[in-house]
């Protein structure tokens, strides 16, 4: 399983993302290979899930991938509580 | 005696060497897998070559354009560009700043450990482009080797530890006191647009009232704004400066072609250049992290700031448009200010803007996020052109930095830098203790309004 964490620049807070979801799937014991992408690259590369901010799910809604929207980027809670129900399908 | 000159010579004064031994050690401290350490090894070494590569792109398409600035308006031209000017001065600068990244990281770590002011800045690219801005300015002051490092470390450490720390009274206000601070180099910016923003905004109603069409979603994209705005610019500067000003580069083509292709060129240099960021930054980030969590684990991770947008989204568009307005006014005062024309970039306005906009509005509602991020626009417009004296050769470049702390902490080292090495070293410490000293009484007196206590989220 491939999972996308998804910003402007592909390398400051889709490593956020990318940090708050690693630890998030080691709570569930889930193994999965977590990458960054800019909102640029992201439109072309393939992923399982795609995670980000509003304002780029919308960009990104067309690549029939689930696509999962944050709020705040370190909580750990959120990101649970939205990514457990779609990587446990 | 021949190996340790071997290694010295051979090794660390390669910069991708260096920095795929840092990232080494850094894997190996966390230990992890033998497969993980070497390919995150390898991609750092691999990172850093690409990123060497954008360089001599984005060398390539800048030369016509001090040519034509010359030509058609008589000024030094420039456009703040933090990846242009950080890949272009990783050529002579390269093996410096990367230890002193290394260094102001360790600096960090021991600040937060032994001060109030516990924030881990976690912002890689921006720790980076500011051991940069350091290993530049103290190089082209004549202090090298072993002091640059060590004084470029205590510096960087500094300015990571104290500007999270000065931010975050806003912060708390922007995030609804969300467990992370602000770790980018804007911070003065964002701090004087709170301020603005308090001063301006009373009963100003916020800007998440105002609707927004999400058919402004391409501004988020970096690049594309970036090649935009160069091929805009360099179009425009090619018909006011003539074929004539670039005729030894055009080889017979079209003249606003060329300069078309060129700002086309531009863009490219700069997705290189981020690519190779990317990389970089992969392993060293998530490192940093592993190693910060086992040192000071009750610290707050100071992140970069989109990670403040999702909070007003609307306030970014409103902070870009106000800033690129300042910047875009600011222009047109650097000529008889006497100062280099700085043009506005699109990255550091939007993302520096937007910001501003979004702290403007948690203290000022519309009026605050609008008049804040213009004062920011203006400031990040007569900062860049103010540091190019601290820059030496780079300093002719045509890019800089783009961001507000990067320049302030630029020219104070670069005044720093002037007084010879034993005042250097004098002048660090003390200007460091009393920034240490200001940013830990202004965390113990936001720890005191608020008893929570914040923690990693491990």
């Amino acid at each position: 399983m491939k999972i996308l964490a998804v910003c402007g620049m592909g390398f400051g807070s889709s490593m956020v993302l990318r940090m708050t979801i690693e630890s998030v799937l080691r709570e569930l014991g889930i193994t999965a290979t977590v990458a960054t992408a800019d909102i640029g690259t992201a439109k072309a590369e393939t992923a399982d899930i795609i995670v980000t901010s509003s304002e780029f799910a919308t960009m990104l809604a067309d690549k029939n991938v689930p696509v999962i929207t944050i709020t705040n980027y370190v909580d750990k809670n959120e990101m649970k509580e939205k990514l457990q129900p779609v990587v446990q399908k | 005696m021949i190996v340790l000159h071997f290694i010295v010579n051979e090794i660390l004064s390669q910069p991708p060497l260096l920095v795929g031994i840092m990232a080494l050690i850094g894997l190996i401290a966390l230990r992890k897998s033998v497969s993980d350490t070497v390919t995150g090894t390898l991609k750092v070494i691999v990172g850093f070559l690409i990123l060497t590569g954008g360089s001599n792109i984005i060398s390539g398409a800048l030369s016509p354009f001090g040519n034509m600035v010359q030509a058609g308006l008589h000024l030094h031209g420039v456009v703040p560009t933090n990846e242009a000017i950080v890949a272009l001065a990783q050529k002579s600068f390269g093996a410096q700043t990367a230890i002193i990244m290394a260094l102001g990281f360790v600096v960090n770590l021991i600040l937060a450990r032994i001060t109030p002011a516990k924030f881990i800045f976690l912002t890689g690219h921006h720790l980076f482009f500011m051991a940069t801005v350091l290993a530049v300015v103290l190089g082209s002051a004549g202090i090298t080797g072993a002091n640059e490092s060590i004084i470029g470390g205590i510096l960087l450490g500094t300015v990571g530890t104290i500007m999270p720390a000065f931010v975050h009274p806003f912060m708390r206000k922007v995030t609804g006191g969300a467990e992370f601070a602000l770790g980018h180099f804007n911070s003065l910016g964002y701090i004087i647009s709170a301020a603005v923003g308090k001063a301006v905004g009373k009963n100003s109603r916020t800007t998440e009232e105002i609707k927004v069409s999400p058919k402004v979603g391409f501004l988020r994209d970096s690049l594309v704004m970036t090649t935009l705005t160069m091929i805009i610019i360099y179009v425009v500067l090619a018909v006011i400066a003539g074929a004539a000003s670039i005729v030894s580069y055009t080889q017979g083509s079209n003249y606003v072609m060329f300069a078309l292709t060129q700002g086309l060129t531009f863009g490219a240099g700069i997705a290189v250049v981020l690519m190779g960021v990317r990389m970089i930054l992969a392993e060293i980030v998530p490192a940093f992290q592993g190693i910060a969590l086992k040192i000071v684990p009750n610290a707050l991770p100071a992140l970069d700031c989109p990670t403040t947008f999702p909070f007003a989204p609307t306030a970014v568009i409103v902070g870009f448009i106000s800033s690129l307005i300042g910047g875009l006014i600011g222009m047109f005062l650097m000529g008889p200010l006497g100062l280099a024309l700085i043009i506005p970039g699109m990255v550091p306005h939007f993302f520096d803007g937007g910001t501003a906009g979004v702290f403007g509005n948690a203290t000022g509602g519309r009026r605050g996020a609008a008049i804040g991020s213009f004062i920011n626009g203006l400031l990040i417009t007569v900062l860049p052109a103010l540091l190019l004296a601290s820059l030496g050769k780079l300093g002719l470049a045509n890019t800089t930095f783009g961001d507000a702390d990067f320049c302030w902490v630029g020219i104070l080292t670069g005044g720093i830098a002037k007084t010879g090495i034993a005042g250097a070293y004098i002048l660090t410490i003390v200007v460091s203790a009393i920034f240490v000293a200001l940013a830990s009484l202004v965390t113990v007196k936001v720890n005191k309004r608020s008893t929570q206590s914040a923690s990693f989220t491990a």
